[in-house]
C-alpha cells in the first residue's frame, strides 16, 4: 500500500485467493471507499486468434472449444455460425435443436457455478455447496451425451458430432426435473433472504447509459434493463423453433443480475425439454450436412453464451484455414464497466462487483493451449512468462513501497 | 430505424466518403469508407441510428491495414462492417474512444499487435503486454516470424 495524495492502492492480484485466474486490479481507496479502479492483463494471453490462422477449419473448433472452460460450447458455436454464413447453409433441424440443448444445459451449469461464487463471496458457504451440488448431475449428463463433462467436441461446420439417442431424452427428463425443483427452491431461498438484500441491492449499480456507452452485453445488460439477447435478436439454431421469453431487470445492481440469472436457469431448462419433443419429430441421424469447401468471403456469427454475446469475425481466402479470425468474448466488454459500477463503493462491495458480470479472463486474453504468441517461440516459454509475471509483481510491489 | 433506413440514410448522408456497400445478406452489410469520415459515420449509427458497437478486427493484407469495425442493430439483428483500408507505411486513423467507452480496449490491443496508431485516443497505454514485450515490434504484421 502506498500513500497517493491521500488515497491508498489496494492490489489485488495477479495471484489472489479471491481469483481463480491471475489479473491485477489496482483499486485507489480513500479510507474504504474505491476511488479509481485500474485493471492490468496479459499474464494470460497466448494468441489464440493467431494460432487459428494455422490450423484448418475443423481444428479451429477444438482451439476455440478451449477458450473458456467454462463456457467450452459457446466459441464453437459462433465459430460454427459464422462459417456456415460464409457457406450460407443451413443446417438440418435435428443439428439445430442438439446444438441448442447442449448451449442451454452449458447456461445453466455455468449460472450455478456463478451463483455459488457470489454465495461464497458473500460468506454463504452453504449456498455455494447448495449450487455446487446440482450444477453436478448436469455435468454428468454432459458426460452422458458428449463423453466430456467439458471441451465437449460437439461441433463442426454443417451439424454435430454425436446424435442424442431416443434412450438418452429420457434419462435428460429425469435430470432435468430434480434440477428445476431444486434452482427453485435456491432462486426463492436467495430472493427472500434479508442479508442477501442488504448485501446485493443497490450495489455495484450500472446504469442503462453506461451499459450503451461501454457495449456491456448479455446478463449484465440485461439486468440494467436492456433487453438484448442474441438468441432472439439475431435468431440461430432451434431458437426460432422454441418458446422462451427474455429475462430483464430494471436496478441493475449486483441483486438484479443475481436475479437474471437465477431466472434464466428456468428458461433454459423449458428450451431444453421443448428442444428434446423437437428431436423425437425429426429422423434419428440426421445431424450433419457435408461441407466440402469454404468458399472465399467474410463471416460475422454470433452466439449468447452464458456471459454474453460471443462475436467471432472469419476472414476466408478459400482456402482451408482463416485468413483472419477475430474473436469477442463478453466479458472483454463487461469487464470494463468495473470503471463505472466499483467507483464510489467501499472495498468489500467492490470486490463482490467485480465478481457479479461474472468476469471470464481466459475468454477476454484468448488463451488456451500454450504461450505461442510468436509461434518461434522467440520471446518467452511458459516457464518465462511465469518468471515474467512474478517480476512484473516485484516491480509493482517495490513501485509500492 | 430498420436496416433499410440505416443504408439508405448511411449511403444518402455519406455518399462522398462510401466507396462501396456488399450486402451479403438481409442481415449483413459491408460498407467501405474514407478513413477520414470515420467518426462522423459512427457518431450516425450510434447516436441517431441507434447501433452498438460489437468490436472492431484489423488484419494485414497486400492492401495495407484494414479494420473492420463492427456494429449491431439489435433491434433488427443487422451486423454492420464499416471497413477501412490504412496505408502500409503509416497506419492512423481517429479514435472512437471519445465517442463511447466501448472501443477504448480493443483500439490499444490493435495499436499493441499491428501498431496502428489511434489519434486522440484518450489512454493510449499497453493492454496486453506491458513490460514483457519489446517496443516496436508487433506480432500480428504478415512479416513477423
Amino acid at each position: 500500500m502506498k500513500n497517493m495524495s491521500n488515497k491508498f492502492l489496494i492490489p489485488v492480484g495477479p495471484y489472489h485467493p479471491l481469483q481463480e485466474e491471475p489479473e491485477l486490479f489496482k483499486l485507489y481507496c480513500d479510507g474504504e471507499i474505491v476511488k479509481d479502479i485500474k485493471w492490468e492483463t496479459g499474464y494470460n494471453h497466448r494468441g489464440i486468434e493467431k494460432l487459428a490462422e494455422s490450423k484448418t477449419y475443423d481444428q479451429v473448433f477444438f482451439l476455440v472449444e478451449r477458450i473458456c472452460g467454462i463456457c467450452s460450447t459457446s466459441h464453437p458455436f459462433a465459430f460454427a455460425n459464422t462459417v456456415e454464413e460464409i457457406c450460407g447453409v443451413e443446417i438440418p433441424n435435428r443439428a439445430k435443436y442438439i446444438r441448442s440443448i447442449i448451449a442451454e444445459l452449458e447456461r445453466i451449469h455455468s449460472h450455478l457455478l456463478w451463483v455459488g461464487l457470489a454465495g461464497h463471496f458473500l460468506g454463504y458457504n452453504t449456498l455455494f455447496m447448495w449450487a455446487w451440488k446440482y450444477r453436478e448431475p448436469v455435468l454428468d449428463l454432459f458426460e452422458m451425451i458428449t463423453g466430456n463433462r467439458n471441451s465437449y467436441a460437439m461441433f463442426k461446420v454443417g451439424g454435430v458430432r454425436r446424435d442424442i439417442e431416443e434412450s438418452k431424452i429420457n434419462a435428460i427428463r429425469k435430470v432435468l426435473s430434480v434440477v428445476k425443483k431444486k434452482t427453485e427452491l435456491l432462486t426463492g431461498a436467495v430472493m427472500d433472504d434479508p442479508v442477501i438484500h442488504a448485501r446485493t441491492k443497490g450495489v455495484g449499480v450500472l446504469t442503462k447509459e453506461d451499459v450503451i456507452d461501454f457495449g456491456a452485453v448479455g446478463p449484465t445488460a440485461r439486468a440494467s434493463g436492456v433487453a438484448m439477447d442474441v438468441r432472439r435478436d439475431d435468431p440461430y439454431a432451434a431458437y426460432p423453433l422454441v418458446n422462451w421469453k427474455v429475462i430483464t431487470a430494471e436496478t441493475g445492481d449486483v441483486f438484479a443480475k443475481a436475479q437474471v440469472r437465477l431466472l434464466e436457469i428456468s428458461e433454459s431448462i423449458s428450451i431444453i425439454e421443448q428442444c428434446l419433443d423437437g428431436l423425437k419429430k425429426e429422423k434419428e441421424g440426421d445431424i450433419e450436412l457435408k461441407i466440402k469447401n469454404i468458399p472465399e468471403g467474410i463471416g460475422t456469427g454470433r452466439a449468447e453464451a452464458p456471459r454474453g454475446e460471443v462475436f467471432h469475425c472469419v476472414f476466408s481466402d478459400g482456402s482451408n484455414s482463416p485468413a483472419r479470425h477475430k474473436i469477442r468474448a463478453p466479458s472483454y466488454m463487461n469487464i470494463a464497466t468495473f470503471k463505472k459500477s466499483c467507483i464510489g463503493q467501499s472495498i468489500s462491495d467492490a470486490i463482490l462487483t467485480l465478481a457479479a458480470v461474472d468476469p471470464c479472463y481466459c475468454c477476454t486474453e484468448r488463451l488456451a493451449v500454450a504461450y505461442d504468441i510468436t509461434s518461434g517461440n522467440k520471446i518467452m516459454n511458459g516457464e518465462e512468462i511465469i518468471k515474467a509475471s512474478a517480476q512484473k509483481t516485484r516491480d509493482i510491489m517495490k513501485k509500492l513501497g | 430505424m430498420d436496416t433499410e433506413a440505416i443504408i439508405k440514410e448511411l449511403n444518402g448522408r455519406f455518399s462522398t466518403d462510401i466507396t462501396e456497400t456488399v450486402k451479403r445478406n438481409d442481415k449483413r452489410y459491408d460498407v467501405t469508407i474514407n478513413p477520414s469520415s470515420i467518426v462522423q459515420i459512427t457518431e450516425f449509427l450510434y447516436k441517431e441510428a441507434g447501433c452498438r458497437f460489437i468490436i472492431a478486427s484489423a488484419l494485414h493484407t497486400k492492401k495495407g491495414f484494414e479494420i473492420h469495425y463492427h456494429f449491431s442493430k439489435d433491434e433488427t439483428g443487422l451486423v454492420l462492417n464499416i471497413h477501412v483500408i490504412l496505408s502500409q507505411e503509416n497506419p492512423r486513423i481517429e479514435s472512437l474512444s471519445n465517442i463511447f467507452n466501448a472501443s477504448n480496449w480493443i483500439e490499444r490491443e490493435i495499436h499493441e499487435l499491428f501498431g496502428i496508431d489511434f489519434v486522440n485516443h484518450p489512454n493510449m497505454e499497453k493492454l496486453l503486454s506491458d513490460g514483457n514485450w519489446p517496443e516496436g515490434v508487433y506480432p500480428y504484421r504478415k512479416e513477423f516470424k
